[in-house]
């Protein structure tokens, strides 16, 4: 059922221009999705800005399992999966991802992709990891929220982002802190 | 393990979390447990935890308490949890007020994002209630909250366009913010309020373009407004847009000079010329140290290669530095591109290159690949060996449905092009479908097996593999394997006992359509005629399939006793394709493939309904379109000829493109050189300014002599003009005859006969029998070559080439065409040609029929 799904979705680079270059309206909607998933490929964060891409909640896992399956293993910054240009990047045991249209310009969603990690590298003081984004969530989510709005690029310049979100990085609730965080003596 | 102790979501429960929430309701307020709180919720939503209507509802009320509290960071998660509900929750707009309250408060960090969050829950009608503070915020001096009103206000355009669109003012003042966000923002939100009126775009167009903008993002969005208008007015290259988007091409920023070389790129009618500065900037981002930049200019490369190969060889040298980069989507399309550019001598190296990481691409990629070689086993078919190892090795490997078909049609294509690999590819797919999953891609095979495995020399290898399908496989499969024995049966004498034996099992199947096909082939093997085995196993069915279920009903609706007639189904026009022909697949491929009623269906249609043509019969061919006059001239007339058993009718399809005549009874007049008969006309009624309309000629195709097949019609154009006025196109009330000369229409030997795809030849010319055998032998003066030679008859007769035999092997002397093709009436009729090249082409015609005067026919217009 799986493999159904994903092969009636791909659809080959030509057909894909056939397709949409000729009626591509120019549009503020630039980024059709953005998700964070951690060394196991499981989703931390993720947002789908276009409902008629991957409606349902299985289809959106189910590409983000593909998505992860080809491109954890090398850090290769761009692939085209599903008929998707996808930018990404990793850090430690992180993946960001920026899902963009087969035609969409392929540095513009590299900005976008720089802005978050750039934002978020500067709220975490630099421990880019799983366990202190996951104890500073609110502050991703602050941050996601500010570079994209509905699809649409709302800022890329990260210190514009960091003064907007004006988010402290702190320890969290639980006992468990970050203990890189410790190590950098930052508190 | 460890890990998963160090997630603070692991394991969190809804119902849990949604008890803790009433903590809202405590005074004081914890701001920091809230803030918790809120987190947890937003990221179940995140997980897709399903939340109830109820429980929604009762959790955003109870945030709307956190409002009270001072602290920012919990305040920005509450505009996130209403936006994250707007669509979960009940009432939501019980929060209209405070987020209003923030929007025009003194903090701005609050500011815009209560205004998306507002946004968010507002619709058209309450939009009116704060449309004074939304046009307020778009000129706020405060990026963040223009901007956030600007973008806010594009994604309300869809619901709310006529409010959203007396904000023009507000956001035309927005573009000249100094702030680049803010300028990108209202660029976008202008175009889109605008996008409807050209005008208005062009004039937006050519106010920034001049005045210049700060933002790179707002110059990519100006390059594709600029791009599209050209399109569209088809401007040509020299206009000011094109200028603009080529200065883009000198911009600082590297997105907005690829923005500008791609718009450059995918311009339609683009010159070698206007594409030598889009190629060098593309050449240049080749050797940039960020992948995603080579990644953007070798696929734009790529594109370029379709359709102006020429114009990227001289990036070739930065190609080969890609194919071998780290990021195996650059060096896959570094690879394709440079198959299209390069020379044969290039080919075994690019593809030793990419077999050394074909496993690593993605499927897409793959796919780009087959096609590559594709396009280039057709250009270089020497190289078909190498090709074909290289298709086989991927065959082998994992991959979805769409990759193994484009395999799969590139073996078949190769098999086609080149009779010697024909034996290595038919081993190779047999493997393939030992394995297979892909019903479709299995009967396709069967079906190819069937048709090329008894001609090869050891036919009785290829049994195993079919059989075991039978054994093995869904329905589909099991009654395109028995179909494919049948063809064992019947071309090879020996294997058919053996065959026999399979099909007797094969009657004991659990499925109704394999059980039948077995018996219906065990009867018709066991009759051992060969003309019996032709009709039924070899060449299937050549009518149109709608046409004989159309035919088949309206026999159902007239009992009668004469038995149903084949000969009155229209044949089909397009020659058969191989999957139609298996009809059980249809039911269980994923992408079914509908039978769209073909042009001549239509035409049938359409000829019926007119009552002058009633009684002529099911419709016999109908030509491609003959023009009648020249392009552009006042009137445009073009004739579609519609072949019928006794007669023919003319189809003319007129367009009147003077905006100041109205044409009324509008008939093309018809003198005939030969016997042929007028016998009515059908005119068009009336025929106003570029509104096409079709008048119809009937006429009798002489009885008495059946070789007079060719005729020339002068035509006249005949009709009554009324002026008119051509602003409100209101005719005068008197109007005058007039008439306009046509060019002359051909009827020639191609109109009587109908192509038909034989696809076992042999098998066809020896069921019609020497009967009414014919042969003569012509010389072909004025033709220098096979190819020129074989074009010439297949054009002339109008039949169909069988076995591709229209093909012409390189460096040969002689070649052998096999025509096929009904006549006129029903009688099947074939022709083959042997050809011979000394100083022109000699040619020597055996023609084949079931009716003696078709064979005269026949070989009387070819002398």
């Amino acid at each position: 059922m799986l493999s159904t799904l994903g092969s009636v979705q791909t659809l080959s680079l030509l057909e894909f221009e056939l397709k949409y270059v000729l009626l591509q309206e120019p549009s503020l909607y630039t980024v059709k999705a953005v998700f964070i998933l951690d060394n196991d490929g499981t989703r931390l964060l993720s947002k789908y800005y276009d409902p008629e891409l991957y409606p349902t909640m299985k289809e959106q896992k189910n590409f983000e399992r593909n998505v992860f399956n080809k491109t954890h293993k090398a850090d290769n910054e761009i692939a085209f999966l599903e008929g998707m240009t996808i930018v990404y990047k990793s850090s430690i045991d992180l993946f960001f991802y920026v899902v963009g249209s087969a035609q969409e310009n392929e540095l513009m969603l590299m900005s976008v992709l720089n802005c978050l990690f750039d934002s978020l590298s500067q709220i975490l003081r630099k421990n880019v990891e799983r366990r202190c984004l996951l104890d500073n969530m609110e502050g991703v989510f602050l941050v996601v929220d500010e570079i994209i709005d509905g699809g649409v690029i709302l800022e890329c310049d990260p210190q514009q982002v960091l003064q907007k979100v004006n988010y402290r990085v702190r320890l969290s609730l639980t006992t468990s802190v970050c203990p890189s965080m410790w190590m950098c003596h930052y508190f | 393990m460890i890990k998963n102790g160090s997630n603070p979501f692991q394991h969190l429960e809804k119902s849990a979390v949604l008890q803790e929430a009433r903590i809202f309701n405590e005074t004081p307020i914890n701001p920091r447990r809230c803030l918790h709180i809120l987190t947890k919720i937003i990221y179940l939503l995140n997980q897709g935890e399903h939340f109830g209507t109820t429980e929604a509802t009762e959790a955003f009320f109870a945030m709307t308490r956190l409002f009270q509290s001072h602290d920012q960071t919990l305040r920005r998660m509450c505009y996130l949890t209403i936006k994250e509900m707007a669509n979960i929750s009940e009432d939501v707009i019980i929060v209209t007020s405070s987020l209003t309250k923030d929007m025009t408060g003194k903090e701005d960090v609050y500011r815009g994002p209560a205004i998306r969050a507002l946004c968010r829950i507002t619709d058209t009608t309450m939009l009116q209630a704060i449309e004074r503070y939304m046009k307020q915020a778009i000129v706020d001096k405060v990026p963040s909250v223009s901007s956030s009103a600007l973008v806010s206000s594009l994604h309300m355009v869809k619901g709310s366009y006529d409010v959203v669109k007396r904000w023009v003012n507000e956001a035309q003042e927005a573009a000249s913010s100094d702030n680049i966000m803010v300028q990108y923002h209202a660029l976008g939100l202008l175009y889109h309020l605008r996008k409807n009126d050209r005008l208005a775009v062009t004039k937006m167009l050519n106010k920034f373009t001049k005045s210049g903008l700060k933002s790179p993002f707002a110059y990519c969005m100006l390059i594709r407004i600029a791009s599209k208008l050209l399109d569209e007015t088809e401007g040509g290259h020299d206009s000011p847009l094109f200028d603009f988007i080529e200065s883009c091409l000198r911009n600082k920023n590297e997105m907005v000079v690829y923005e500008a070389a791609s718009a450059i790129v995918h311009m339609p009618n683009c010159t070698a010329r206007e594409l030598a500065p889009a190629v060098s900037v593309l050449q240049l981002f080749c050797s940039s140290p960020k992948a995603a930049l080579r990644y953007a200019a070798v696929r734009t490369l790529n594109k370029v290669a379709m359709k102006h190969p020429s114009a990227v060889t001289a990036c070739n040298l930065d190609l080969e530095n890609l194919i071998t980069d780290s990021n195996r989507s650059i060096a896959t399309l570094a690879i394709t591109t440079l198959l299209k550019t390069g020379s044969e001598s290039s080919v075994d190296r690019l593809m030793k290159q990419i077999s050394s990481f074909v496993s690593e691409i993605s499927d897409e990629f793959k796919v780009v690949v087959v096609q590559a070689i594709s396009a280039l086993c057709q250009k270089y078919p020497r190289k078909h060996s190498v090709m074909m190892n290289f298709l086989s090795n991927m065959l082998r490997d994992d991959g979805g449905f769409e990759y193994k078909r484009a395999i799969v049609d590139c073996i078949i294509s190769i098999i086609e092009e080149n009779p010697e690999s024909k034996e290595t590819g038919l081993a190779h797919l047999c493997e393939f479908i030992e394995d297979c999953e892909h019903t479709v891609l299995a009967t396709k095979i069967l079906h190819l097996l069937g048709k090329e495995g008894p001609r090869t020399p050891q036919p009785s290898k290829y049994i195993r593999f079919i059989f075991n399908r039978v054994v093995l496989e869904s329905e589909a499969v099991r009654a395109a394997a028995v179909s494919a024995l049948a063809k064992f049966g019947a071309q090879n004498d020996d294997l058919l006992p053996s065959v026999l034996v399979l099909m007797q099992r094969c009657m004991m199947d659990s499925d109704d359509e394999v059980r039948d096909r077995a018996t219906f082939y065990m009867n018709v093997l066991q009759q051992k005629q060969k003309a019996l085995n032709a009709a039924y196993i070899f060449n299937g069915l050549s009518v149109s399939v709608p046409g004989l279920e159309k035919s088949l009903h309206q026999y159902t609706l007239e009992p009668s006793e004469k038995p149903f007639d084949m000969k009155t189904v229209p044949l089909a026009t397009a020659p058969i394709t191989e999957q139609k022909t298996e009809i059980a697949p249809v039911a269980t491929s994923k992408l079914p493939e509908k039978l769209a009623p073909s042009r001549q269906d239509i035409y049938q249609e359409q000829l019926s309904g007119i009552p002058e043509f009633q009684g002529l019969g099911p419709l016999f061919k109908s030509s491609e379109p003959v023009q009648l006059t020249e392009a552009e001239t006042e009137y445009v007339v073009r004739c579609i000829k519609h072949t019928f058993a006794r007669h023919m009718v003319f189809q003319f399809d007129c367009t009147n493109t003077l905006n100041d005549q109205l044409l009324q009874k509008v008939v093309v007049q018809m003198e005939p050189s030969e016997s042929y008969e007028v016998i009515h006309y059908v005119p068009a009624a009336s025929l106003p300014y570029s509104q096409p309309g079709s008048c119809y000629t009937l006429v009798r195709l002489p009885d008495d002599d059946p070789t007079a097949v060719s005729c020339t019609f002068s035509c006249t154009l005949k009709y009554l003009v009324r002026d008119c006025d051509p602003n409100t196109g209101e005719p005068d009330d008197d109007g005058y005859d007039d008439e306009y000369v046509l060019e002359d229409l051909e009827v020639t030997v191609a109109d009587h006969i109908q192509k038909v795809l034989k696809p076992n030849f042999g098998a066809a010319w020896e069921e019609v029998g020497d009967e009414f055998e014919k042969e003569e032998t012509f010389a072909l003066a004025s033709v220098r070559t096979l190819d020129e030679a074989v074009g010439n008859i297949v054009s002339f007769l109008g039949m169909q080439p069988c076995e591709r035999s229209d093909k012409v092997p390189e460096n040969k002397n002689s070649h052998v065409l096999f025509l096929a093709g009904v006549f006129r009436g029903g009688h099947d009729v074939l022709v083959r040609a042997r050809l011979a090249l000394a100083d022109g082409v000699t040619m020597q015609v055996t023609v084949r029929s079931s009716e003696e005067t078709v064979v005269d026919v026949i070989l009387a217009s070819v002398g």
